[in-house]
């Protein structure tokens, strides 16, 4: 168990790293010059060559890695954007939270809706409730996002669209952890217009978990429904409820869980067009902006963090299904 | 079931049994033919100007026009033809390179498996917006690069499920009879090995259509495909989101039209898969 943990542990650090050095390695591989843009189209050629050469991006790819290594192994720092005066650290402070808030907003959206129309769809199999359930779920992964994003923002033209809070509303903060923040100090006025803006994005960016969290529910469900213990439920006279709840729901739950969590992956990286669609300030947008900007500490350290979230949340559900499954436990893979 | 002859006609059977596939069938048919015949369905040339901006529904502009003057019911047709186009590249992209990787990680196994799996985790690890928007930028903004990129970010789902078959089909027996006869695995993996590879892919490469249009019409939508003036869905949707107030209600015609294409996909790959795997039906 525990060197199958530490062998996944390994893997999922040396793919971070090559993430990393690919990204760093492709930033630089593209054909537009950030120096040159900066200093626009009147630069002269040695200033350029002069600022390339202060900031080492004249030196060969490898060698910059090497620096940046040695560097950040010595400050822990990612440097500071080109192109604004801003560390790279503190601009994903900015947008990294705003992500989580709109993703964790969204799966708790869909989660319950998931589990409820899939349970549904699998208790009256093949009649109008699954087909219904069917049916919205197929909707909900084909709507393009930015579609519904439009249709929610022209249906609820009073919701405010654009941003995490009303611009008037200024408030001292130490995170960018709006909503949770606010509630935990207890400024109410602050956490409601924070949950307003936060209703349409949320929204949107729930439609597809929603769908893929019912249809696993379903097929889960029936899974469950149709095994030996089920029907031995029902035959001692198990009330229909207590057989659905008590003794399918929790068996079905490992595959909804892992569905869950892997859905939790994709929306931390995967919420650039709801974000676009909706101006939401997250690490999305600042990344798509930096890459088309050449950007290259803000690429490079986006890269690592979302690298990171990514494979650290892939491995702990992978400890997770093993600790959850005593199938697995007992595997000999997990030995 | 006697052999191969018998089962084909059994599966075909099955697949034209099932409402999904005739319904997802349907959408596809009309989204291809639209494609195809867009030049006589349309009543304008996408591309010309052909009244005022931001025109109103009428007789002559059914949609009415865009802020230049375009019919948007023409553009909206039109742009069946590239999201059509966009669609079938890059899943053959994804499908030739996919395909190809898993087919080598799951038939050789030991490092070449290691190695491809490891990369296919590497590009995993990644935002896929953020993986294309590098390979556009890389090759300049337009059609091409977009096709590719999308084609590459869907390269791991191809390579997963070949390899997973490989690794089921090489253990049995009649693979195993093959090598012991002396077969070399160029011919064991064509001749042996592939024809079993078929059903899945077609599967995959159905739902596969679905998920490239939406990301090409994502990507479009972010404006990542550089300036156009061909009629696209996406970049109809992003026109018609920077005038929301007062004509959102344009994002309709090309977000319907997104939708239903995707919808079919998704409904023809169900069928199709529900026909070639009995054991899946039987459950549901």
């Amino acid at each position: 168990m525990i060197a199958f943990i530490a062998r996944r542990a390994v893997l999922a650090l040396l793919t971070t790293f090559v993430a990393f050095a690919a990204a760093f390695v492709a930033i630089r591989a593209l054909p537009n010059n950030p120096v040159l843009a900066r200093f626009g189209q009147h630069a002269v050629p040695e200033q350029v060559v002069a600022k390339m050469d202060e900031l080492g991006w004249d030196r060969p790819v490898w060698r910059q890695f090497i620096d940046f290594l040695v560097d950040v192994a010595a400050t822990g720092d990612l440097g500071e954007s080109f192109f604004y005066p801003e560390r790279v650290v503190d601009g994903l402070a900015r947008t990294f939270p705003a992500t989580v808030e709109l993703t964790l907003a969204a799966l708790l959206i869909a989660v319950p809706l998931g589990i409820v129309a899939g349970v549904a769809a699998a208790v009256w199999h093949n009649r109008w409730p699954d087909y219904l359930c069917m049916a919205g779920a197929l909707v909900g992964v084909s709507v393009p996002v930015f579609f519904l994003g439009i249709l929610l923002m022209v249906a609820f033209q009073n919701m405010p669209t654009g941003g995490r809070l009303p611009l008037a509303m200024s408030y001292d903060r130490s995170t960018e952890f709006i909503v949770l923040e606010s509630l935990l100090r207890g400024r109410w006025d602050v956490a409601a217009a924070a949950l307003r803006h936060l209703c349409l994005p949320a929204l949107a960016l729930s439609s597809i978990p929603t769908a893929v969290v019912a249809r696993v529910a379903r097929s889960s469900m029936l899974d469950v429904l149709g095994a030996d213990y089920v029907r031995t439920a029902r035959a001692k006279g198990s009330a229909p409820q207590r057989v659905v709840f008590r003794h399918a729901l929790p068996n079905a739950s490992i595959p909804i869980a892992n569905i869950a969590g892997l859905q939790l992956g994709q929306l931390l990286s995967g919420a650039v067009l709801t974000e676009s669609v909706f101006n939401w300030p997250g690490m999305g947008t600042y990344l798509v902006a930096a890459v088309q900007r050449s950007d290259y500490n803000v690429v490079q350290g986006g890269v690592l963090l979302v690298a990171i979230v990514f494979v650290t949340l892939n491995l702990a559900l992978d400890v997770l299904y093993v600790l959850l499954d005593p199938r697995l436990r007992h595997a000999p893979g997990a030995q | 079931m006697t052999g191969s002859e018998s089962a084909r006609p059994t599966v075909i059977r099955r697949a034209l049994g099932s409402r999904s596939t005739w319904l997802g069938g349907a959408c596809v048919v009309v989204y291809v033919m639209t494609a195809l015949c867009a030049p006589l369905l349309a009543p304008y040339d996408p591309e010309r100007l052909v009244g005022g901006s931001f025109a109103s529904p009428s007789w002559a502009h059914w949609l009415g026009t865009d802020q230049l003057g375009r019919d948007l019911l023409s553009r909206v047709v039109y742009g069946a033809r590239l999201s059509l186009l966009a669609g079938v590249v890059s899943v053959t992209v994804a499908v030739v390179v996919g395909a190809t990787a898993g087919a080598m990680a799951g038939y050789f196994g030991g490092r070449v498996d290691a190695a491809i799996m490891r990369l296919i985790d590497v590009l995993l690890a990644f935002p896929g917006v953020l993986v294309a928007l590098l390979v556009v930028t890389a090759l300049r903004p337009g059609w091409g690069p977009v096709m590719l990129a999308v084609g590459l970010i869907n390269v791991p789902v191809f390579c997963r499920q070949v390899r997973s078959t490989v690794l089921v089909v090489q253990k049995l027996d009649y693979v195993v009879a093959a090598q012991a006869a002396g077969a070399g695995s160029g011919y064991v993996l064509r001749h042996v090995v592939l024809p079993t590879l078929v059903a899945p892919v077609v599967v995959l490469a159905t739902l596969g259509l679905g998920t490239a249009i939406l990301e090409v019409a994502g990507l479009s939508f972010l404006g990542i495909a550089g300036e156009l003036t061909q009629p696209e869905w996406g970049s109809m949707l992003n026109e018609a989101k920077n005038n929301l107030r007062s004509w959102g209600w344009r994002a309709l015609a090309p977000g319907a039209a997104i939708s239903l294409a995707v919808i079919g996909f998704n409904l023809l790959g169900d069928g199709l898969r529900d026909a070639l795997d009995p054991q899946l039906t039987r459950v549901r």
